[in-house]
């Protein structure tokens, strides 16, 4: 905390958004709501079948969207229901890490977390730790790109 | 993006879930905040949403408010989401205009701060409703299911599923790694509580197995690759070879008599090594298939070529035996898979302080049950390896089980088998049995009755987990013998017996490659590596690859009972599958729009199921609707934006990824 002043209402609480693959990592979150794990509310799970499917745009969408973290939850590589959809995330989570990098986003707030449908005390841990860190860096400051540009932008991009 | 459109009618149902979710999450102050948000129509909340009531709520306001989409915000869409396709469906929606939210597992039971959850609630509600503005009508794929059925392993487990499933008419393939089926439970003496021999009951069906015109039985075989999905498997199976061909061999063993080989001389394996057997050889006098095979690292022949092959001349005209064999790769196509691979054996040495592999007469409980078994090394009677009889046994429970250290679970069948070792080695050497146990646990039918029996018959119950066994007399008299230390926890001080004999009560554990298998055929493994049903209690035998069930103690420590009643509901699982003839397929499909298409076929080598073709004409990439199974990995790829999932689409992950973001 920068000083020991601020209340419960001003402390920041990132916003993290987690792109949880259907077979392992989902199943393990939901396995963590039946043991009753508790984790900080921070995160919302947005689920897709395979961490395969989290394209690139998902996560800049994201902190282009005000998320201060995202994470990527898959299948342990060898597990994947899809034979091999997490290699490809790996893949594409490095070469997009990079480019974050060098857009001055901390590597810190992007993960990418191998976990089975058993580990549902990973997903607490790993979700506990990354409130932590962001908690650290601060909020995501990415003004630079005024909205109304940046919804032009994405109208082109979507179009 | 496009816009949902004024037409778009919203409603949004919110379940209590009892107090599982209402307990947290304020869902008055939910609903109120989902009316206010666009599109929305109704929003309500209910006790028990899934229950007739709250599914009437949704058909009745379906008709009545000309809802076109639907959020359900209640548990997680593994429980539910189908019942509420179910009632979109009913209603005369099309079941994928439902956005089902997951506000209990990953909201109420995972938080505590009630203003947090509810604000959480509210932010995937938020992103639920923007998602299902954009939903689009899917139809469901329907494929045929091929009624063959495949099992894996020949235990119990898989000889009663596969008996099960041949008797009403399937045709079962059996494929099982030993050359013989029957598992663990073929090594058996005796079966606890009511001394059922283990063989009497076991064989007969073992026999049926083997002669069932519905069972193809190919032992000493393993599957090497599982291909296709639900109902349409395509599977591989390596058959190992025996060196005798199996349609040939009558099983009259004289090959076996006239080895060159007067003795045997490797361990047998299903002896526990306690015999050796010849390189020509049957596992067990009842192995199914009643067929010898060689063991090449044995044989004579095998290493040096110089062999006189007095099996061959005694084999004569039957003409069964084959040096030459090589393995074979059988390819099946089968509808579904029972996995009933079974479990081992804990190993004692890795509890040295047990002395096991070290004091000649600590024994573990498998070795026990061959040395009081009739068919066993030394034809029933127990003897210790000196050939004297034991005059006091301890046997000690727990052995790599609840144990930090080694395996934290319960092997569950430990306390029992134990008992049962104790009442057979008492009854026939009238030893002194001491019993070390942590705690004595007897849940079954007659279990308890059993332990009060061995009460009444004189064995000795310790309890206190065992420190050490030793050999270091403390006295003359107990030269030679094995002195077990534990603490009597109930009577306050710690004993020092000494005792002839040390049976190990070993724990079971998954298989060495229990992971491996798993793998093979994408199923998943919990952290111990016992596989991982579905529901724990609503779907026991089924995994979250669909078609692929598990039976007996792949899935957990067993007993006979319980795995057969598992082996039973797999089998009824299949059956149920197979016999609806054909099967649904989510339509997560990827699809090309053509018209962005470049043609630069970088989504080609992304699919592992090589479900997109490129048309050379067209010069586009096509997407094989029945191939694809809907992971999205080409979606993500696609560098122009033209390969899109259904259900998954771009809009609706990036509208669901704005909405749990963006405050309204």
């Amino acid at each position: 905390m920068p000083n020991g002043q601020e209340d419960a209402t001003t402390v920041f609480e990132p916003r993290i958004v987690a792109f949880f693959c259907n077979w392992c990592t989902y199943l393990a979150s939901d396995l963590a709501g039946s043991s009753r794990m508790k984790y900080p509310p921070n995160s919302c799970v947005i689920r897709l079948m395979c961490s395969g499917r989290v394209d690139p745009q998902f996560i800049l969408n994201a902190f282009a969207h005000g998320a201060d973290g995202v994470l990527i939850g898959g299948c342990h590589p060898g597990d994947c229901h899809y034979r091999e959809g997490n290699y490809k995330a790996l893949r594409r989570f490095r070469l997009l890490r990079r480019m974050l990098v060098k857009m001055g986003i901390e590597e810190e707030r992007v993960r990418l977390e191998w976990i089975s449908a058993a580990e549902a005390d990973r997903v607490r841990d790993v979700i506990r730790e990354m409130v932590g860190k962001i908690r650290e860096l601060g909020p995501l400051k990415l003004d630079l790109v005024p909205k109304a540009e940046m919804t032009k932008a994405e109208e082109l991009i979507h179009a | 993006m496009s816009d949902p459109g004024l037409d778009c009618r919203i409603g949004v149902y919110l379940c209590h879930c009892g107090s599982n979710i209402a307990a947290t999450v304020d869902v008055m102050a939910l609903a109120e905040y989902a009316r206010t948000l666009p599109n929305v129509v109704v929003a309500r909340e209910y006790k028990y949403m899934c229950s007739d009531p709250g599914q009437e709520l949704i058909c009745t306001d379906i008709a009545d408010k000309k809802l076109n989409r639907i959020v359900v915000a209640a548990c997680s869409p593994m429980l539910h989401e189908k019942t509420f396709h179910n009632v979109l469906s009913r209603a005369g929606l099309n079941p994928f205009y439902l956005q089902f939210v997951n506000i209990r597992e990953h909201v109420s039971w995972v938080h505590q701060d009630h203003k947090a959850a509810t604000a959480k609630a509210m932010d995937l509600v938020r992103a639920a409703t923007r998602r299902v503005a954009l939903h689009k009508s899917l139809e469901k794929r329907r494929v045929p299911i091929n009624p063959n059925v495949l099992v894996v392993g020949g235990g119990i487990a898989g000889i009663h599923a596969a008996l099960t499933m041949a008797d009403a008419g399937k045709h079962v393939y059996l494929v099982e790694r030993e050359p013989t089926i029957g598992g663990h439970m073929a090594m058996f003496d005796k079966t606890f509580p009511t001394l059922d021999c283990a063989a009497c009951i076991l064989t007969p069906k073992m026999t049926s197995v083997g002669s069932h015109p519905n069972i193809s039985l190919w032992a000493y075989s393993e599957v090497t690759q599982v291909e296709g999905y639900v109902g349409n498997y395509k599977v591989t199976v390596c058959r190992k070879p025996r060196y005798i061909i199996e349609d040939l061999c009558v099983g009259c063993q004289e090959c076996i008599t006239a080895c060159i080989y007067k003795e045997g001389k490797t361990p047998d394996a299903f002896n526990q090594g306690l015999s050796k057997r010849k390189p020509v050889y049957l596992p067990f006098p009842q192995a199914i298939p009643q067929k010898v095979l060689i063991d090449p690292d044995a044989c004579i022949e095998f290493k040096t070529g110089k062999c006189k092959k007095t099996c061959v001349e005694a084999c004569a005209e039957r003409n069964a035996i084959d040096f030459k064999q090589q393995e074979s790769i059988e390819e099946i196509d089968v509808g579904a898979i029972i996995l009933a691979t079974g479990f081992r054996t804990f190993d004692a040495q890795r509890n040295a302080y047990y002395g096991y592999g070290q004091y000649k007469n600590v024994y573990t409980s498998l070795e026990i049950e061959r040395l009081i078994n009739a068919s066993g090394p030394t034809s029933g009677v127990l003897q210790m390896r000196d050939g004297r009889q034991p005059q006091s046994v301890g046997i000690v429970h727990c052995v790599g089980s609840r144990d930090q250290n080694t395996n934290r679970w319960c092997s569950k069948v430990c306390c029992m088998y134990s008992l049962k070792l104790a009442h057979l080695i008492k009854e026939r050497t009238g030893a002194e049995v001491y019993n070390f146990y942590i705690d004595m646990r007897t849940p079954g039918k007659g279990y308890e009755e059993f332990y009060d029996r061995l009460l009444d018959e004189g064995v000795h119950f310790v309890r206190g987990r065992v420190a050490e066994i030793s050999d270091w007399p403390a006295h003359p008299s107990e030269e030679g013998k094995l002195i077990i230390r534990a603490e009597d926890t109930l009577a306050g001080f710690v004993r020092r017996i000494p005792v002839d004999m040390v049976v190990l009560s070993v724990g079971l554990e998954p298989k060495a490659d229990a992971r491996d298998v798993a793998r093979l055929f994408n199923m998943s493994c919990a952290s111990e590596g016992w596989f991982l049903e579905r529901h724990p209690k609503l779907a026991p035998v089924s995994t979250f690859t669909d078609g692929v069930f598990i039976a007996g103690a792949c899935q957990g420590p067993k007993d006979i009972p319980e795995t057969v009643a598992q082996a039973g509901a797999a089998a009824a699982e299949v059956m149920a599958l197979i016999d609806a003839g054909e099967i649904e397929l989510d339509p997560y499909t990827a699809y090309v729009l053509e018209e962005h298409c470049s043609g630069c076929k970088t989504c080609i080598p992304m699919c592992p199921y090589g479900a997109i073709a490129f048309d050379s004409v067209k010069s586009k990439a096509s997407v094989n609707e029945i191939l694809c199974k809907g992971c999205g990995t080409c979606v993500s790829a696609c560098p122009s934006g033209s390969i899109n999932q259904n259900f998954f689409e771009d809009e609706e992950v990036f509208a669901e990824t704005e909405g749990v973001l963006l405050h309204a």
